[in-house]
């Protein structure tokens, strides 16, 4: 079968880079050509900005050439340790090989392991391209961080309340400051103390502290699994693992009661956190009916061609809480064969029985053609990245960019998560539909 | 040069003894030039820069037919999601149908590795010309593709004898070259090789080699005055278009470091006059352009009307704006073709350049003579600044502007300018390639800088409340520091 990439949604292993970045003061060190980093960040940041205290253009990085190729890179590689060291300011140091560097057999697990003693922590990932995509290059980096890092450090004790939150993916959800943030707010309002390492003015001090949390909570379907495992092994942490990322009123206070009675709650405190935001909740929707309701061009049926994350999260909130149908979902980010069946089955727990099919591929074109061919009975709502733009022109349809390539929008501190997000997300799906005549 | 078939540009550093790696000044560059070519200098720590199969690739995406295979790991067709809107947008804007353009990808894995995969990707190039029916298909090589010996004119030439349109390999290997430029010469030679074909006759028009075609109102409006009909490569052309190159009066460039091998190319190969002037940034450069061009047109005395009537109307505006401007020190870093450009038309408005960072030098161009505009900055600079030649090294520039400390800092690359306002200089990025086109732009270029140092809120606001990724043991050391010391 033609193996082919078409309007390509995800990166390499090595895109796991933006991982690195996204925690503070942590320095992806390139053993890899001259321009995968400025590439690979162009690409997953697009037009949301690929900088912070370090972009792609401060990593350190070998620009393997052909004499690399011929004689080797590991004397390269070296060098380049040694003096990123000396000349970047950092906690942590995350040497990240490329194809180039792993096809000629350069051993960077050796050449990281002579700086062992160095005064900043040093750590190697194999991140070929031609391995995987970034979303699992992100769970090689975490997993990395856990074994070659965290497992070295002095036993901690577990702290009540402390709950580590993994999910978004630094950069590549190009809402992932604003989801993490948020979903640390919905944890703390449950009176849980809550941990993440990713984003401003985390870095090391909470990444540290990951080992003493009393458990995992994984807000994704598949990506972070084999991290929370592996911390599980690690340090004996439970997790609890909530597949659906929570938008908007119903969804969210599923995710709060579940959270919270996992955590040991008292149920009548998270019914009250609930109650207080559903009425908040409520109030907008109540007073933003008629702008839904009275439309002629809003889509009852929709389509989201997106990462599994998204897909699932945004479809759990048009089917639970905003009362459409779905048609087909399509899944872009390369879901690896052994959480398709998993990742499938979610898709058929919506509401009142409402089931969704699920086309895994990651060939942009035969999706779009698929999408051609299915009968939305009216204008169908499509809401994936700017490759879905002119199709949704095409079929007199509605548009919503949520995921990369995501352009022509500017994403800073919002997020679609929690009850806010709900209401956002609404926000933005009618921004594209009011701009037609109603 | 010599534009052969079923062959590669060659990369810069062989083919025209480019440099990335220099520390020094400007006079001091062109003696050592002079002599015997100047010595590139490796470095021992370095940080990420560019790639060229970004440059080829990209500049090839722009064409409105044409479809990319990239034989490729996944993520080196990330081109694609960078080219994915604003090809759409450039098309848009002039109402161009670019709907059999395509940019697809093998998705190299492990195995591939092992094995090859000669066979996906021919399969990949029938696909993508059912798929799109493009006008031509572009081969895009890749690290992987280049290590492990894929044999891309083979193939390219298989499909040739099957498909009914062009299909061209493109060599552009990320490992082979550290100047992205070289990108640029392995798209042109595949367009030069495979697409150009002989003239039938001769046209009304001329080739602009230039990146987007920002100023396509102004230069169609110009070239009108000397009968003449601008085509603006290579975004936004068909096929079709690039395949009469060879027909045009002549060819001209708003960028010497992207123009040479095309420009050059044509003129060897075809007879089209590549016009060898300074670019068209400023008062010296619009005129120098221009009037290479209507020496080549034979349209002098048109010209010298043109640039009256400007005149008239601007210098005395731009005399009145270098009273206010004279005496600022300026940074800037570029590419080289921008870089002494955009220099120069600084100088012209008082600016003082107290060093410039290139981001490689050629010591010459495809008709092996140094560059113009360098040439031109040797022989005309007020000052002998600094000068060093880094490949997008920021521990180098940042460096170097924490010493210099500017008044202002001009940049030209995603990612470059923000590093300067961190440290408190304001900063512009000049994006738009036409951003200094003629009088006109010099004056709106101009009166930005003059807004930029005097409202300096986002800068200081900025810089007072973040910190430099560098140690404090690096701004101790001199810019040069990983660089190969001085043999010769």
């Amino acid at each position: 079968m033609t193996r082919i990439i078409d309007q390509p949604r995800y990166v390499c292993a090595l895109g796991a880079m933006q991982t690195v970045q996204g925690i503070y003061r942590g320095v992806p060190v390139l053993h890899a050509g001259p321009g995968c980093a400025a590439k690979l960040a162009g690409g997953i940041a697009g037009s949301n900005g690929d900088s912070g205290y370090i972009s792609p253009q401060i990593y350190p990085c070998s620009n393997v050439s052909e004499t690399e190729i011929v004689f080797g890179g590991e004397d390269v590689l070296h060098r380049t340790i040694e003096n990123a060291l000396k000349v970047i300011d950092g906690d942590i140091y995350a040497v990240l090989s490329g194809c180039t560097t792993e096809i000629v057999g350069d051993d960077i697990a050796q050449v990281s392991s002579t700086f062992s003693d160095a005064a900043k922590p040093v750590i190697f990932v194999e991140t070929a391209g031609f391995k995987g995509s970034n979303l699992e290059g992100h769970e090689w980096v975490v997993n990395a961080l856990i074994n070659q890092y965290l497992a070295k450090q002095a036993p901690r004790e577990k702290v009540k309340g402390l709950v580590n939150i993994w999910g978004p993916i630094p950069s590549y959800d190009p809402f992932w400051v604003g989801s993490i943030r948020e979903l640390e707010s919905l944890v703390s309002q449950l009176g849980l103390t809550p941990n993440t390492i990713f984003g401003e003015y985390r870095g090391l001090e909470n990444l540290d502290q990951v080992p003493a949390a009393e458990f995992n909570l994984l807000v994704s379907p598949w990506v972070g699994l084999k991290n929370v495992q592996l911390l599980q092994e690690k340090f004996g942490t439970p997790y609890l693992h909530y597949p659906t990322i929570p938008i908007g009123a119903v969804e969210t206070s599923r995710f709060l009661r579940t959270v919270g009675e996992y955590a040991g709650v008292p149920p009548e405190k998270i019914s009250g956190i609930v109650e207080r935001h559903e009425k908040e909740y409520y109030y907008h929707i109540e007073r933003t009916s008629d702008v839904f309701l009275e439309n002629r061009t809003m889509s009852r049926r929709f389509s989201i061609v997106s990462n599994a994350a998204d897909a699932l999260a945004i479809s759990s909130f048009l089917v639970n809480d905003f009362g459409l149908v779905p048609d087909k979902q399509y899944i872009t980010d390369a879901t690896p064969e052994e959480y398709r069946e998993e990742v499938a089955k979610l898709f058929r727990q919506y509401q009142y029985g409402i089931e969704a099919e699920v086309m895994f591929s990651i060939d942009g074109f035969e999706i779009h053609q698929d999408i051609r061919n299915n009968d939305y009975f009216g204008p169908p709502l499509i809401i994936g990245s700017i490759f879905e733009k002119k199709l949704a022109e095409e079929l007199n349809g509605n548009f919503l960019a949520v995921s990369v390539p995501i352009k022509e929008r500017l994403i800073l501190s919002s997020s679609y998560v929690g009850y806010h997000g709900g209401l956002k997300l609404l926000e933005d799906i009618y921004t594209y539909v009011l701009k037609q005549f109603n | 040069m010599a534009i052969k078939k079923n062959s590669e540009s060659g990369v810069r550093e062989t083919r025209l003894g480019s440099i990335t790696g220099y520390n020094g000044t400007l006079k001091d560059l062109h003696t050592k030039s002079g002599c015997g070519g100047v010595k590139d200098k490796g470095r021992c720590f370095s940080q990420a820069s560019l790639c060229n199969a970004a440059c080829a690739l990209s500049q090839l995406s722009f064409i409105t037919d044409a479809a990319i295979v990239h034989h490729a790991p996944s993520g080196c067709a990330v081109t694609a999601m960078q080219v994915s809107n604003s090809k759409d947008q450039l098309a848009d804007a002039l109402g161009l149908d670019n709907s059999h353009s395509g940019y697809v990808c093998t998705d190299m894995n492990d195995s591939d590795i092992v094995f090859g995969a000669t066979d996906n990707l021919k399969e990949v190039i029938r696909e993508t010309y059912r798929r799109y029916h493009p006008g031509a298909i572009f081969i895009g090589a890749s690290c992987v593709s280049g290590i492990i010996g894929e044999d891309l004119e083979s193939v390219a030439s298989e499909l040739r004898s099957e498909l009914p349109v062009p299909v061209a390999p493109v060599f552009c290997e990320g490992f082979k070259t550290k100047i992205w430029a070289s990108g640029f010469d392995a798209a042109y030679h595949a367009i030069l090789t495979q697409i150009v074909k002989p003239p039938e006759k001769k046209s009304n028009t001329v080739n602009v080699i230039n990146f987007f075609g920002s100023a396509r109102k102004q230069i169609t409006e110009i070239f009108a005055e000397f009968g003449v009909v601008p085509l603006f490569l290579t975004s936004n052309t068909s096929i079709e278009e690039l395949s009469r190159l060879s027909e045009s009066l002549a060819t001209v460039s708003t960028c010497g470091t992207l123009g040479t091998y095309l420009g050059n190319g044509l003129q060897e190969q075809y007879g089209v006059p590549y016009v060898k002037s300074l670019q068209p940034h400023g008062m010296v450069g619009f005129e120098s352009w221009l009037g290479g061009l209507g020496e080549v047109l034979g349209k002098e005395a048109e010209v010298d009307a043109l640039l009256e009537r400007e005149r008239a109307i601007y210098l005395p505006k731009i005399e009145a704006l270098k009273q206010k401007l004279t005496g600022l020190r300026a940074v800037i870093g570029m590419g080289p073709g921008f870089n002494f450009n955009t220099s120069r038309a600084l100088q012209e408005l008082g600016i003082e350049i107290v060093h410039s960072a290139a981001w490689h030098f050629d010591k010459q161009y495809d008709d092996g003579k140094a560059p113009d505009a360098f040439t031109y900055q040797v022989e005309h600079s007020p000052n002998d600044y600094k000068l060093s030649v880094n490949d997008l090294q920021n521990h180098e520039l940042i460096n170097i502007l924490s010493t210099v400390r500017p008044d202002i800092f001009f940049s030209r690359h995603t990612g470059s300018t923000v590093w300067a306002m961190k440290l408190g200089i304001p900063a512009i990025c000049v994006y738009d390639e036409y951003a200094i086109f003629g009088y006109r732009g010099l004056l709106n270029f101009g009166t930005w800088m003059l807004d930029v140092v005097s409202n300096r809120s986002f800068t200081e606001n900025l810089s007072r409340r973040v910190k430099l990724p560098y140690t404090d043991w690096w701004f101790k050391q001199q810019n040069d520091h990983f660089l190969d010391k001085e043999t010769d």
